[in-house]
């Protein structure tokens, strides 16, 4: 029950169109957004995320040599992990 | 200016709305994303949880076999009451006796080349502080220690009240921490972090200090060796696992038997006494009650605090404490059905009560009628004619247990009338008392109103909110802390803030399972929270990778488990495949799965992971079952049919192995097992025949020496989880087709 509730609320989103949402906040095509683009984006707009969230999304998203996120690849991860 | 800026704009606003379309389409994937993890996180939970717990019921279960047999099996015939004799019987030479009533650690000399821990008493705080460092740097303490330590605690514990009381006036700050089971890491964490003991900062351990985890004598070494240095600040209560039969199944037995082979038996039976002279609980300033479990709709204070708790040696068995009764005693009156003569068993005290057999619904006072019958609650009947009802319907049972098992049938006997005289009573603690501490010591919260029988456990109740109400406000209380339940944050808060369960054992199912917890009160008793995780490894993780690593080990052990139904599941498939197709729709898998598990488990959310060969919706389910087996089979002198009699019995082989290994030797004989697996099989329904017994025992004798290695045994399951899940598929030979279906096993476990 509970999980036919979840595809209603949250609808899988396909990759590609996932994808093209990163390229949208990264215009210049640089391949990853930065740290504090993404905390920008996602605690500014769209429906914002709490302290909490951004934390965690972070967490596992970032690349702590050079604070940014590639976003193609954190992607791929989290699809992974979904199957 | 003009046209050219309102594209501009335009521009700039369909710009600004894509970026929050895009972002709102990130956010909302990720949101999604954290719930199914939420949803897998639980749904492993509940399977460890459910396992957990489906062990427990076994446990009762087997130790109901015992008891029934040593209150009603009358040997009909020389071989049987050889067998349980040696079964039963301790053998006890009068040396034993004696060393017993003098001090018998003095003797143990400890060499010069022990470079462990030595202690000199009376405790100084120094000693204990150097105890927890010893062992932290994984020293061992002799045994000579280890007992001494053991009667000191004995000598303590005994003037001790039931219900300790603590005032905040006198130590201002008081930790109270909860399960450990075994794990040291946890303990020496909480005592690095927190502080260790003091007058200014006292202590409340609340139960379940050993059983699973590896190093419960050394958490026991460190808890005594404070309590006996700070005597007024540092307080333990008896929980569930301190108790020598729960100890058989658990793990702190053997523990204890590898870490001091020579003088392990000695230390355990000193702790059976410890044990049951652990306080019950701990009262902090008349306003907060500390007990390990729960409470019930009856549970009385007052006869809790009057009660002689060292008669209750058991929560499992409602017994009394063993009497040192002399060797020509014991070998007598085998014949009589009158308990009174019965070889003693070491592992259960003297039997001298009534029948309180499980096998009948049992007679209900007034006040409780709301109450399901359970295992351990039974109340004895008192009218003679129900008495004699029960006699004969035990008889019955007694025979037609008889008659599968193979034994010959006896005649019946006179009825002898029950002579529980005057001077044995006083040895016995009361029904009433018996069942005070097992609803304190086993029951659990839930969120419905009301009180009902714990069938999940076994023992104890399940209470809800109205029956804490009615409690705190009959004695004045502000809150109950308990322990018992694991919990992923270490803790929770429930019935309405109310009760506290504290947990802190952390990574309890699996590394990264779960965080331990401990909570402070200080003088306005304002429960403060702190948390931990004693495991390195976990901080390194992000929250995904540590709920996929304990996702594995849950799934393993679900898999196993089904496994070890596999006839039952082939039944109940079956059932559903009228047409014989050998397909049955998933919903139906689901369906035939809890049946059989009795689990209550989501299994279409589990589905993905457990089944992946299915076309269409439908399941091939031969297939699925062969390949669950595969897994499982390393051994090729062990059929798939044993095997999964093996696997399903487990704990309880583990546990009758070393009841019946009663000097701890690390043997039994292979007709040993093979008596005692007869009787267990026709007493828990099992159908099996006399060969597959046979067959069952030659398997397990791996070197075939007539012995059975319990260590050796057990370790052959480990190595073949191992090999397999090392993705070593193809070492693991391919299963033979299980055409015995004598082996068979019926019904539910």
């Amino acid at each position: 029950m509970t999980e036919v509730l979840l595809e209603r609320r949250y609808r899988p989103i396909p990759e590609d169109i996932l994808l093209r949402a990163f390229e949208v906040l990264d215009p210049a095509k640089r391949g990853f957004l930065s740290k504090e683009e993404l905390i920008k984006y996602m605690t500014e707009e769209g429906e914002p995320f709490s302290q909490e969230e951004m934390e965690e999304m972070l967490s596992a998203a970032i690349d702590p040599e050079s604070n940014t996120i590639h976003y193609k690849d954190y992607i791929a991860m989290m699809v992974i992990d979904e199957n | 200016m003009g046209s050219g800026s309102s594209t501009q704009h335009h521009f700039a606003f369909q710009n600004a709305e894509k970026a929050f379309k895009a972002a709102a389409l990130i956010q909302r994937w990720y949101r999604r994303y954290m719930a199914r993890l939420e949803m897998r996180r639980h749904c492993t939970w509940s399977i460890f949880q459910s396992i957990e717990y489906a062990g427990q019921q076994d446990q009762v279960k087997l130790h109901n076999f015992f008891s029934y047999l040593v209150d009603h099996f009358t040997p009909s015939s020389h071989n049987e009451r050889d067998f349980l004799n040696r079964m039963f019987t301790e053998e006890r030479s009068p040396q034993d006796s004696e060393m017993e009533k003098s001090s018998d650690y003095e003797s143990i000399e400890v060499p010069d080349s022990y470079t462990g821990p030595r202690l000199s008493f009376p405790l100084l705080p120094d000693h204990a502080t150097a105890l927890v460092e010893a062992f932290r740097l994984k020293q061992r303490l002799h045994a000579r220690y280890v007992l001494n330590l053991l009667h000191e605690a004995r000598r303590h514990l005994v003037q001790l009240p039931n219900i300790s009381r603590l005032s905040t006036c006198y130590s201002e700050e008081i930790t109270v921490c909860g399960d450990l089971h075994g794990q040291l890491d946890d303990l020496i964490f909480i005592f690095y972090k927190n502080g260790l003991p003091s007058p200014e900062r006292a202590y409340v351990f609340n139960g379940d200090f050993v059983d699973r985890g590896k190093d419960s004598i050394e958490i026991l070494m460190i808890l005594f060796a404070f309590m006996l240095v700070y005597p007024k600040e540092f307080h333990l209560n008896r929980g569930n696992h301190e108790d020598h039969m729960v100890n058989l199944r658990y793990g702190f037995t053997k523990e204890v038997m590898q870490k001091y082979k020579i003088h392990g038996k000695k230390i355990l039976k000193i702790l059976q006494d410890v044990f049951c002279l652990l306080p019950l609980a701990t009262l902090v300033d008349e306003k907060v009650l500390i007990l390990h479990g729960g409470v019930s709709d009856t549970t009385d204070l007052e006869l809790l605090a009057k009660l002689d708790r060292h008669k209750i040696v058991s929560t499992l068995r409602c017994k009394t404490r063993k009497e040192n009764k002399k060797p020509a005693e014991e070998k007598g009156k085998n014949n009589q059905m009158s308990s009174a003569g019965r070889p003693s068993p070491w592992f259960l005290p003297q039997s001298r009560s009534l029948p309180s057999s499980p096998l009948h619904p049992s007679a209900h006072k007034a006040a409780r009628a709301g109450r399901s019958s359970s295992v351990p609650c039974s109340v004895a009947p008192d009218p003679k004619e129900l008495s004699r009802q029960v006699r004969r319907s035990v008889d019955l049972e007694l025979e037609r247990c008889r008659q599968q098992a193979g034994f010959p049938a006896i005649e019946e006997k006179e009825e002898p009338v029950p002579s529980a005289s005057e001077a044995e009573e006083q040895l016995e603690p009361t029904q009433e008392e018996w069942r005070q501490v097992v609803d304190i010591l086993w029951s659990d919260p839930m969120a419905q109103e009301g009180c009902k029988a714990n069938t999940v456990r076994g023992g104890g109740c399940y209470f809800g909110p109205n029956v804490t109400e009615r409690l705190l406000q009959k004695y004045s209380l502000q809150f109950l802390i308990r322990s018992h339940e694991c919990k992923p944050e270490g803790y929770e808060f429930c019935h309405n803030r109310k009760v506290l369960t504290i947990f802190s054992a952390s990574n309890y199912y699996e590394v990264g399972s779960n965080r331990g917890a401990y909570v402070k009160l200080g003088p306005a008793l304002t429960p403060h929270i702190v948390q931990f995780q004693a495991n390195k490894a976990t901080h390194k993780l992000t929250m995904r990778q540590r709920i996929s690593r304990v996702e594995v080990s849950a799934l393993r052990a679900l898999r196993e488990k089904l496994f070890a139904h596999s006839s039952d599941l082939l039944i109940e498939f079956k059932k559903h495949d009228k047409d014989k197709t050998g397909l049955v729709t998933l919903s139906d898998w689901a369906a035939a799965v809890e049946s059989v598990l009795h689990l209550g488990l989501p299994w279409r959310m589990l589905r993905p992971q457990l089944v992946n060969s299915q076309t269409d919706n439908m399941l091939e389910y031969k297939s699925w079952l062969e390949n669950l087996a595969k897994e499982k089979l390393s051994h090729e002198n062990i059929q798939s049919s044993l095997l999964e009699t093996l696997y399903r019995n487990r704990s309880n082989l583990e546990t009758i192995f070393r009841i019946i290994d009663s000097d701890h030797s690390g043997f039994i004989s292979l007709d040993e097992f093979r008596q005692t697996w007869k009787l267990f099989s026709s007493h828990m329904n099992i159908d099996i025949t006399d060969d597959c017994i046979c067959d069952l025992a030659r398997s397990i004798d791996f070197n075939k020496d007539g012995h059975i290695d319990i260590n050796e045994f057990l370790e052959a399951f480990r190595l073949v989880e191992q090999s397999c899940s090392e993705g070593d598929a193809s070492d693991c030979p391919r299963t033979t087709n299980t055409n015995s279906s004598a082996c068979s096993s019926p019904g539910a476990h």
